[in-house]
């Protein structure tokens, strides 16, 4: 009885490290400073990698997953080839992913983008983008945009995948 | 009384062995854990200084203000930095590095410097370490980095400390 008792002692005392260990090992948060979740979502007209036009406008209807990262960012490089497999999996669904990287100049992101066999437009931003967005002071930053142009969601930090996915998949059921 | 003892010893072992492998996790997630003075960047390691520290050191009218340098990427400097900061460059960059070279050159080595980022989560950070290293390795020994936890909107501009816009 008493060894049964110090066994389930032991169990509750490695499991209990092991927790603490966990959340201690640095793991990016979701969270940060309160979102303008529900406010319409800010529009810009930047050009893509290739010249092309960039407009936010231009993909009203879609849903939109709007990702600020940067190819030096070890977050983001983690999660693109998510967005990358998202773009795929919804884009007869009416999901659009646009990438706004927040590199220096275009030479490291254009080898990004073919690295990693990006599908989706991606623009170099600028400070006036990244004001009208609440300020992007740390990466990755996501958000998710509903069909009628709103912020329905903003991720600080890496975001995790199944409950983005699941975000997604509600809206883009929504009519 | 015997078993007793055995079963203490048991779980002191345990306990250690648990203790053991959380510390291994801790090293392989931090980067750059084979360099020896980037690894000294632990959070609570005596090198880094906090952002509340900081802030008392800057209010205070007296001791010795230090040289804050911004070795991160110049778009989330130009949208908020700290007031008398100066951009040096990503320090992930070699253009950054020798910016920063160039910059303490004619400093005495005793001059104090706080680095600073911020772009992503403290253990992704590619920055602070390699700018870290690069003072250290130039003989500067009065040289701090602040350690922001998850990026500088959250751990510094959210929390209300002191920021300006612009070049």
């Amino acid at each position: 009885m008493r060894k049964s008792v110090l066994l389930v002692v032991v169990i509750i005392l490695v499991f209990g490290i092991y927790r603490v260990g966990w959340r201690s090992s640095g793991r990016a948060k979701t969270g940060g400073p309160p979102a303008a979740v529900h406010s319409v979502a800010p529009g810009f007209s930047l050009q893509d990698l290739n010249g092309q036009p960039l407009d936010l406008a231009n993909y009203r209807g879609k849903v939109v997953l709007l990702d600020f990262w940067a190819t030096w960012c070890t977050p983001c490089r983690g999660e693109i080839p998510h967005f990358v497999e998202f773009q795929d999996k919804y884009r007869e669904q009416g999901l659009q992913v646009i990438g706004i990287s927040m590199d220096d100049g275009p030479k490291p992101v254009r080898e990004f983008y073919q690295q990693f066999k990006m599908n989706y437009p991606v623009a170099l931003g600028n400070e006036k983008v990244a004001q009208a967005y609440g300020g992007i002071l740390g990466l990755p930053i996501t958000f998710l945009i509903s069909r009628d142009g709103r912020v329905a969601a903003k991720y600080v930090g890496e975001v995790q995948m199944p409950t983005l996915e699941q975000a997604i998949e509600s809206q883009l059921q929504a009519k | 009384m015997k078993n007793l003892f055995r079963c203490c010893c048991f779980i002191v072992a345990l306990g250690i062995l648990a203790a053991m492998v959380v510390l291994a996790r801790h090293a392989l997630a931090t980067p750059f854990a084979a360099d020896q003075s980037a690894s000294d960047l632990a959070p609570g390691s005596a090198q880094l200084i906090n952002p509340e520290e900081l802030f008392n050191i800057l209010q205070s009218p007296k001791g010795e203000k230090p040289l804050i340098l911004n070795v991160g990427p110049s778009l989330l400097y130009m949208q908020a930095h700290i007031p008398g900061s100066e951009y040096i460059g990503a320090g992930s960059d070699s253009q950054g590095i020798e910016s920063l070279r160039r910059r303490v050159k004619p400093l005495p080595h005793n001059k104090f410097i706080v680095l600073y980022c911020g772009c992503c989560p403290w253990s992704h950070c590619p920055n602070v370490r390699p700018a870290y290293n690069e003072l250290h390795k130039a003989g500067f020994t009065n040289v701090k980095v602040l350690y922001i936890a998850d990026n500088f909107g959250t751990d510094w501009v959210y929390k209300g400390y002191p920021t300006i816009k612009g070049q």
